[in-house]
């Protein structure tokens, strides 16, 4: 273990001392016996260095190096309502989030069917709920991933969604989450999704800091996909420039579920978004999208893993990169076809595009099958603007600026297209526009 | 309008071009003809900036400007249009977005305003009908899945909607049916203006039957060989390219 692991370790216990006060006599519940847990998987790991395979790519050293401090309220001082109206891109259901924690009078739970539930984690674990109880770290393992740990033993408050069999929910739930503040705090916030039997929601999670200083953000969320279900994630990352971002999404798929996932991050200077979907059930369908925009000496690292557990299910995967300046890219793409899981078709692709000479991407697919008649194909490519295409827009009037910046828009675009709430699409086209114009104007 | 002085270029280091002369002047029609690899593409190319190749020698004035000094952006705002012989799909892009874009930058550079959403398509679907194209194409990426014809169509389209002032059509009949041949030519014919000009690049002689030349040239290894009207033409359809090569290699052995 390094020297910053001991140190790290050392001072997120000494923090969990002064959260354990804070908890008000939750101490001896369930959840609290698996913190503690955590909490001791934590010290022993401390975390990952680039010597494991999982953080090859990816140095987290300067965030052990920072003494975050953990944050145990909101902090809403100088936040508005109309900084959230900002933020958001207009839904029946927004909860927010300031640091973390829940609250409740930026929020609009709105009109919901009968039985689903749209609040905070905390209260749910504070009322004893049986379902937030029952699989609340079930499918995001302490083992795996030492930022998961981390998360478990300082679990406080998040989502907690609850959409019954068979409901259908129009409007998609935004989960708007916002740091603030002028100190570098720890973020943790821990999302619990649970949708019934054929029931269908679009969930956003969005990310934004008007925090003054590099917060780490160190999110889990733990989606549970019932027989049938339709789920739409999407996520948006953009917070500011200085922030860390750790995010690890755990899907258990049912039979016949479909779940498909956009996950565009724009924003931070260290991000790593880890998703994971278990296809548990024949005809379990899984589509993971993935763009990541980057500039300056950014670095956005992207782990999936697709488990086909079960025969007879498609998987597709897109995940597009735009690189500029000196920032950095990772793509991993991890496909496991267990050997029960015949009849698998599995298909991913990683495009990357790079703006800069200094800009760089490391991209690996991980097959590894273990069943005899099954699909799966994978591809990367790695390049620059396209000589012809820029030839072709230039010889009909068009600058060469403009010409690449409507082709990497296109490019960029693919991905975004493929989020059907449109309020929220138009959100990222702004946000990705501006973001590659950004590289234009110096 | 367009004035070539022995112009040499190469891809490579290797010479394509071999001293090209041409004189073209507003309202006519210039077919230039040529084997394959006589350099008759690369001639289009070059007219319209491609980068790839080095003019080594020469000079091109272009409304007694110098063209070769000009960005291809340059040259498309001041009215050169190349139809290319194999159009670039552009995936993600819309027609309609390219071709306002397109058509605003030229708009600009002629100190005209944007046209706003509702003109633009009003101009668009006029002009459609010069190709009889389908409106479908228009919201669809730029000659992404279109067919062969399809996309040549699409070239001539954009053609009328930047209404350049000198036109040079490389290969536009290569991979066309008799009907769209007619179709693409046509369009070509409604474009010629009293103050506009074609250059029609082409392997065969069957698209000057519908866009008729004024005159005719014969590129052999990089030279304008012979030059001639249209009769020109139709020998070299009846007589192939062989009987202009033998007549040059005389000429030269005899030189």
């Amino acid at each position: 273990m390094t020297k910053h692991g001991t140190d790290q370790a050392h001072w997120y216990q000494t923090n969990f001392e002064l959260f354990e006060k804070n908890l008000n006599g939750e101490a001896s519940s369930r959840v609290h016996a698996m913190r503690k847990e955590a909490l001791v998987r934590f010290a022993q790991t401390g975390f990952p260095t680039t010597k494991h395979e999982e953080w090859r790519f990816t140095n987290v050293a300067p965030i052990a190096k920072v003494s975050f401090q953990p944050s145990f309220e909101a902090g809403v001082v100088g936040l508005s309502r109309e900084d959230v109206v900002r933020l958001s891109f207009g839904t029946a259901h927004q909860l927010v989030f300031v640091n973390g924690h829940f609250v409740e009078h930026l929020s609009s739970v709105g009109t919901l069917p009968r039985g689903a539930i749209v609040g905070s984690l905390a209260s749910a674990l504070k009322g004893n709920d049986e379902l937030a109880h029952g699989f609340i770290g079930k499918y995001a393992s302490i083992q795996e991933n030492p930022f998961t740990a981390l998360n478990m033993a300082f679990v406080q408050d998040g989502a907690f969604l609850y959409i019954p069999q068979g409901t259908v929910l129009e409007e998609a739930i935004s989960l708007l989450f916002i740091s603030t503040g002028t100190a570098p705090l720890y973020v943790a916030p821990r999302n619990l999704i649970i949708v019934g039997d054929r029931a269908e929601v679009t969930i956003a999670e969005s990310y934004f800091s008007l925090a003054t200083s590099g917060t780490l953000t160190n999110v889990v969320t733990e989606i549970v996909a019932g027989e049938g279900a339709i789920i739409e994630h999407d996520k948006l990352q953009n917070e500011c420039a200085e922030a860390y971002h750790v995010a690890s999404l755990h899907v258990h798929q049912k039979g016949k579920s479909n779940f498909i996932s956009n996950s565009i991050a724009v924003g931070g200077a260290l991000v790593r978004n880890n998703v994971s979907s278990v296809l548990d059930g024949e005809y379990a369908e899984c589509t993971l999208n993935g763009l990541s925009v980057a500039n300056g000496t950014q670095l956005i690292d992207n782990h999936t893993v697709i488990d086909h557990a079960k025969p007879n299910c498609p998987s597709h995967e897109l995940y597009k990169s735009v690189l500029d300046d000196a920032s950095r890219g990772v793509f991993n793409g991890k496909i496991f076809v267990r050997r029960d899981a015949q009849k698998t078709d599995a298909k991913q692709t990683n495009k990357t595009l790079l703006l800069s000479d200094d800009a760089t991407m490391d991209t690996k697919p991980q097959l590894e099958i273990f069943a005899d008649d099954v699909k799966c194909t994978h591809g990367a490519t790695v390049g620059q603007l396209d000589a012809e295409q820029m030839f072709y827009l230039r010889s009909r009037g068009i600058d060469e600026t403009l010409a690449a910046d409507i082709l990497t828009f296109a490019f960029a675009g693919d991905v975004v297209r493929r989020v059907h709430v449109d309020g929220l699409r138009e959100q990222l086209e702004t946000l990705v526009h501006a973001k590659l114009g950004k590289g234009r104007e110096r | 309008m367009l004035q070539i002085n022995n112009l040499h270029a190469s891809i490579n280091g290797k010479e394509i071009l071999s001293g090209v002369n041409l004189k073209v002047q507003p309202g006519e029609v210039h077919a230039i003809m040529g084997p394959n690899g006589s350099g008759k593409s690369t001639l289009a190319q070059v007219l319209a900036g491609r980068e790839s190749y080095e003019v080594t020698e020469g000079e091109v004035l272009y409304e007694g400007k110098n063209l070769l000094e000009m960005d291809p952006e340059e040259r498309a705002r001041e009215g050169v249009f190349l139809a290319f012989q194999y159009p670039v799909e552009i995936p993600g892009v819309s027609n309609t977005y390219f071709l306002k874009a397109a058509l605003n930058s030229v708009r600009k550079h002629r100190g005209l305003e944007d046209l706003d959403a509702v003109e633009f398509l009003k101009l668009v679907k006029q002009r459609m009908k010069i190709v009889d194209m389908d409106e479908s194409l228009l919201n669809r990426p730029v000659n992404e899945g279109f067919s062969g014809g399809e996309k040549k169509r699409n070239e001539i389209f954009h053609m009328a909607v930047l209404e350049p002032k000198l036109a040079i059509l490389d290969e536009t009949d290569s991979g066309l049916d008799i009907d769209a041949l007619r179709i693409v030519a046509d369009g070509v014919n409604q474009l010629r203006r009293k103050d506009n000009a074609v250059i029609v690049v082409t392997h065969y002689q069957r698209l000057l039957n519908y866009i008729v030349p004024d005159f005719v040239h014969v590129l052999v290894d990089g030279r304008i060989v012979k030059s001639g009207t249209k009769d020109l033409a139709l020998q070299l359809e009846e007589k192939g390219y062989d009987w202009i090569k033998d007549a040059t290699d005389s000429t030269l052995a005899t030189a």
